[in-house]
């Protein structure tokens, strides 16, 4: 076990070290970013100066053993544009991404499992069909239009709930929150359903699928014909089989759900780290976008690592070993 | 769905109470476009940040709302001899933390303006040109020029004076902090949270009097719409950028009220003078390369420039949020020539001026321009290109976003671009000397001169307008270093954007044509 | 390990398995129950006449919404049944460019079908031989190809697309690879779940033990038996290439301005969300849900049908 974790992250950082790499040189070659940040009325020699100022007359790859030369350090360069810890300033902006990211995926499991559950279990009636009828919407609108309506609607027209940001904040463990006040959970509600509405659909049709394909499995019709209740059936043998694929889909979904809240936050102007990546990418501030890389890399590792691991708990059969 | 439904009515039921709270007495929330990205008004030039600025801290001298010079930290000011500038300062002006202000601090802001790490874009370009500060007294300071230099006044407007006692040795973090957030401006720092929000308080000692709001939020919306409906959902009071897509709804809406402004932006395509050979996007009307490059025949350049229909494009793209121009200043500008006309549309006679050029058959040309920079930048090049196709010019539209089109502008890769130039300075030579000057780094000229334009006679003249002190003089040599750039059309000049913002109904907005918005100058309707 | 990653299997098929016993020719038989459904007959019809439509475009709309030559600023943003300055009736309206909306939604259903479904299928192409590889060879090859999937996953679309269109410009093909680079990792992780899955399974060993070279067990035996979860995510993977699209579109990057694909027509309409100016925005949208509801319904019932025991 040990071994294998400690491989795991070896391996990790050999894919966040082949991640700067690619994105260093290529946003390196995209053009200069003082180009975009510099007023028009700076003339050649304000703008050499401002190059220099940056480190960014050196070549390329100089930059580069810098930059290696910092991270060694733990110093992973500094923002272009805020002259602060590209690291620092994401951490900052984490909270924001991550309790949006949290409350949409609770918001699809919350509604798209009994959903799903109710969809499988009674597969013929008109309100099943509409619900997996109505699943499909979740996936067809791009979520910058469904956004915008969700906005149009509940926030202009009915003035039940604000339109934009992020609202009241109060402290836990140091870091600000919003989820904790009334005000600051107003101000979720929307985006976090905007962000949510994909997995909902998903996870409403993986659970339907897998209650349909369960309850027609021998130990199912066992368990039936020794007479356990339908309830305990549905609760502990039909959700405890279909609960594997599911949690690998929240987990993979989990960090694909924190790369899209780009949009969402862009359109409900949520300061959270896929803003200021976004932000970031439109001035090139290199730093602040290969900070950005390497930690969602390590997410993205760290997720699938919980999940490996949520494996062996609920299926034992399953083999870290052979993950590998 | 039966569960969101009533979690959205339990919210809203909680949201309801909430309004009136939102709606406290003296507190202004501005929903602005672009993001502040630093406290210390000395780090990086930028519009956002100057306007952030402009609450917190004072120049010597500021621009009124149709930026026109006028006193602020400075009293009065005039040249003692062609070289040196003597300022008498304000007396009884204090700092946030009580300092008073005084002509020690002006050398010490000069002294730290050029010296802050890592400025991605240095306010030096305004103190530049300071050789040396004296400080005569506490209320009166000199500056010596390097030459004969008549735009320092403008230049220092720009320029927002710190305290020695409490600034020295202070880096940009601690600006961020709050910490050195100190100034002597109308409003004190409360918190700023990076790319979202900047929340500021009254400063009841002020010099200028007591400011209006208790308190103001700047929040950052970028997306337009939903900077629209943010003001619409009375989230905020006022914003700016409103789009002009929505003009005509909200002309007629009563739970918003328009103020607008002709900026100082003109909006231009710059060509390509600096190939000899072929241009790289244009090509004959089969796709044939030239030898030569035909963007370097005026009649060519003067039939671009007729094909286009600007009223069309103000009035059908813009929705009348811009006006047509034939050169880059607004009226009322100082160098603006009454005598230059928007060139008149005349689609037959850029057809003959095409085939008197030796293009009877027409060109190909690419159009390329940023899609997130100016007001309809995407849209305008599009309508430019199906202008061009009515002459004959069969033309490819390419817009990118501004970052990745900065990128290869810089690098030469365009033949035909949509740029802007604002006038910050609010005076000709700012723009001739950045876009039309014959490209000179050791003179710090064309440095936006994409086209590689040049016209030595031109340069004469602007040069000769730099070495002028007697503004009526100047005014004339900008004047006509303006008439032979545009008679020679070394840009096609298309408009000049209106800044719009949208309020409630019960504010009062003094516009200003420096695309800025300030809550000095929001008022409550009495 | 991912063993149907993504899954979503039939509703068991009750009465019209026992209806069909007269022929088992399994295409006929499945036609046979496709048609038994009336959602999805419908939605086929629709798919079918969306998909027609798109093919037909050039020669069924009243303008070549490219041709700019053919566009005037003059006839921007007209309501519905307006007549243009041409004498040309708009029945959908136009939007600022003056581009008839109703031409614009017929050939942006090509753009976006052909981005949708060329993604899709490349995508899986790459994604599918990659994580079948990776399952079959195991060791270090699984390792090298799964952590370059973590990779992939972890970068964001946008990034991906205006690398691409920094360094190439701007065209359709250029949106289609960036949306290939961003989904390939999907199809590579499935894949290779179903194929860990099954390679346990004694058939494998068996063919191992026989000798048959390890390509031919990888395409005849594998491959097979992984298609049923890999044909899942290709129809919400056609579907999510589309709204992907859309949303480079809506971020400044996606297909090129002058050749509107459905998305980048939403993403234009998306400012005239509150102008009052619905049909800017309305009929593209109600195009676009169309358009991958059908795909959705029939793609479903077409799993249903090819797998009707479900993925494990």
């Amino acid at each position: 076990m040990a071994i294998w974790v400690l491989r795991r992250l070896m391996q990790a950082l050999l894919v966040v070290f082949a991640m700067t790499l690619i994105v260093f040189m290529a946003i390196s070659f995209m053009g200069n970013p003082v180009d975009i940040m510099i007023s028009p009325d700076a003339d050649q020699a304000d703008r050499a100066k401002a190059i220099a100022a940056l480190g960014l007359d050196l070549p390329v790859w100089q930059q580069y053993l810098r930059f290696l030369g910092g991270a060694i350090q733990g110093e992973f360069g500094r923002s272009f544009v805020f002259n602060e810890p590209a690291i620092g300033l994401i951490l900052s902006r984490m909270p924001a991404t991550l309790e949006l990211a949290v409350t949409a995926t609770l918001l699809s499991i919350v509604i798209g499992l009994p959903l799903g559950l109710y969809a499988g279990l009674r597969p013929d009636t008109a309100l099943a069909k509409i619900l997996m009828g109505g699943s499909i919407l979740g996936f067809s609108l791009p979520s910058f239009l469904i956004g915008l309506f969700l906005i149009a609607v509940f926030a202009v027209e009915l003035q039940w709930l604000p339109s934009t940001g992020r609202g009241q904040t109060a402290p836990l463990f140091g870091i600000q929150w919003s989820f904790l006040t009334a005000d600051g959970l107003r101000h979720l509600m929307l985006p976090a359903l905007n962000l949510a509405l994909y997995n909902i659909a998903l996870i409403m049709r993986l659970t339907r699928a897998g209650v349909a394909e369960t309850m027609q499995a021998e130990y199912i019709r066992f368990a039936r014909a020794k007479g356990l209740t339908t309830r305990r059936i549905v609760f502990v043998h039909v959700l405890k089989s279909i609960l594997i694929p599911i949690v690998t889909v929240i987990g993979m979904e989990f960090g694909i759900t924190i790369a899209l809240s780009v949009v969402t936050e862009t359109v409900f102007a949520w300061p959270g780290m896929g803003k200021l990546m976004i932000d970031s990418i439109g001035v090139l501030d290199r730093p602040v976008i290969v900070a950005y890389l390497m930690i969602s890399v390590l997410i993205f590792v760290l997720i699938n690592f919980l999940v490996d691991i949520f494996y062996t708990v609920i299926d034992p059969r399953a083999d870290l070993g052979a993950a590998e | 769905m039966k569960s969101v439904a009533r979690m959205l009515a339990l919210a809203g039921t909680v949201a309801m109470l909430g309004i009136g709270a939102a709606h406290a007495a003296d507190k202004l929330t501005i929903g602005v476009r672009a993001a502040a990205t630093s406290i210390d008004p000395h780090y990086h030039l930028l519009n956002p940040n100057k306007d952030l600025a402009a609450h917190m801290f004072d120049g010597l001298t500021a621009m009124d709302q149709n930026v026109h010079l006028k006193p602020s930290l400075a009293i009065s000011w005039r040249l003692i001899d062609d070289q040196t500038w003597e300022f008498k300062l304000r007396e009884g002006v204090k700092f946030h933390n009580g300092n008073a202000f005084t002509a020690d601090d002006v050398a010490f802001t000069i002294d730290r303006v050029p010296n802050v790490a890592n400025s991605p874009g240095s306010y030096a370009v305004y103190t530049k040109r300071i050789k040396s500060v004296e400080v005569v007294d506490d209320y009166t300071v000199r500056f010596t020029t390097d030459g004969v230099y008549p735009l320092l006044p403008i230049d220092l407007s720009m320029v927002f004076m710190l305290d020695r006692e409490t600034h020295e040795g202070l880096g940009t973090e601690d600006f961020n902090s709050g910490k050195g957030a100190i100034g002597t401006g109308p409003y004190r720092f409360v918190s700023f949270q990076r790319g979202d929000r900047v929340e500021l308080e009254r400063n009841d000692d002020y010099w200028g009097g007591k400011p209006e709001w208790d308190e103001v939020t700047l929040r950052v919306i970028s997306n337009d719409a939903s900077r629209l409906a943010a003001l619409l959902a009375g989230d905020v009071d006022i914003i700016d950028a409103v789009p002009t897509t929505d003009l005509e709804r909200l002309r007629n809406e009563a739970r918003v009220k328009m103020w607008d402004a002709l900026s100082m932006r003109a909006i231009f395509l710059w060509i390509d003078h600096h190939q000899a050979e072929g241009a790289t996007f244009v090509s004959g009307p089969n796709g044939e390369k030239f030898s030569e490059n035909v963007l370097r025949n005026l009649k060519v350049r003067q039939a671009l420039s007729m094909a286009i229909n600007r009223d069309a494009i103000v009035e059908r793209l813009m929705q009348g949020a811009a006006a047509p121009t034939g050169q880059f200043l607004p009226e009322g500008a100082f160098g603006y020539d009454p005598g230059i006309s928007s060139p008149a549309f005349d689609a037959e006679g850029a057809k003959r001026l095409l085939a008197e050029a030796g293009y009877p058959d027409g060109l190909r040309i690419t159009l390329h321009g940023p899609n997130d920079r100016y007001v309809n930048d995407s849209r305008i090049i599009q309508a430019i290109g199906q202008m061009w196709e009515r002459i004959g010019v069969t033309t490819k539209v390419e817009p990118e976003p501004w970052s990745a089109y900065i990128g290869r502008m810089t690098r030469g890769d365009f033949s035909i671009g949509l740029l802007s130039v604002g006038t910050s300075t609010g005076e000709a030579s700012n723009p001739l000397r950045s876009v039309f000057a014959t490209t000179n780094p050791d003179k710090g000229l064309g440095a936006s001169n994409y086209g590689g334009y040049s016209n030595p006679e031109m340069d004469v003249v602007v040069e000769k307008a730099m070495g002028t002190t007697d503004d009526a003089a100047r005014e004339a040599l900008l004047r006509e270093a303006t008439r032979l750039v545009m008679d020679d059309v070394a840009v096609v000049p298309l408009h000049i954007q209106k800044s719009f913002w949208a309020s409630k109904p019960d504010l009062a907005l003094e516009a200003r044509r420096d695309e800025s918005t300030r809550a000095m100058e929001v008022h409550r309707k009495k | 390990m991912n063993a149907g990653a993504v899954q979503d299997t039939a509703s068991p098929m009750r009465n019209e398995e026992a209806q069909i016993t007269d022929d088992s020719r399994p295409l006929v038989l499945a036609a046979r129950v496709f048609v038994g459904s009336k959602v999805a007959m419908g939605a086929l019809v629709l798919l079918l006449l969306l998909v027609f439509a798109a093919l037909c475009a050039p020669w069924i709309t009243p303008q070549d919404p490219y041709d700019l030559g053919q566009l005037d600023i003059m006839d921007g943003r007209l309501p519905p049944s307006s007549v243009g300055m041409s004498g040309l009736t708009y029945w959908l309206g136009t939007d600022d460019q003056g581009r008839d909306i109703f031409s614009g939604i017929l050939h942006g259903l090509r753009i976006s079908l052909g981005v949708g479904v060329g993604t899709a299928l490349i995508a899986a192409i790459i994604g599918a031989t990659l994580g079948l590889v990776a399952a079959f060879l195991g060791r270090r090859t699984d390792t090298v190809i799964m952590r370059v999937v973590d990779l992939q996953l972890s970068f964001p679309s946008v990034l991906v697309a205006l690398m691409i269109l920094a360094f190439l410009g701007k065209s359709v093909w250029n949106v289609v690879l960036a949306l290939v680079i961003v989904e390939w990792a999907y199809y590579a992780r499935t894949a290779r779940g179903a194929a860990v899955a099954e390679r346990r399974k004694e058939y494998i060993e068996a063919a191992s033990c026989l000798a048959i070279p390890g390509w031919r067990i990888l395409f005849f035996h594998l491959l097979p038996n992984c298609l049923p979860p890999l044909m899942v995510i290709t129809t919400i993977q056609v579907a999510r290439a589309i709204s992907l699209e859309a949303t480079l579109s809506f971020l400044g990057v996606g297909v090129p301005v002058t050749e509107p694909s459905l998305g980048l027509l939403i993403a234009n309409g998306y400012q005239y969300m509150f102008s009052g100016q619905y049909w800017i925005i309305f009929f593209p949208g109600v195009a676009l849900l169309l358009l991958i509801v059908s795909i959705n319904l029939v793609g479903d019932r077409l799993r249903d049908i090819l797998n009707p025991k479900g993925v494990s």
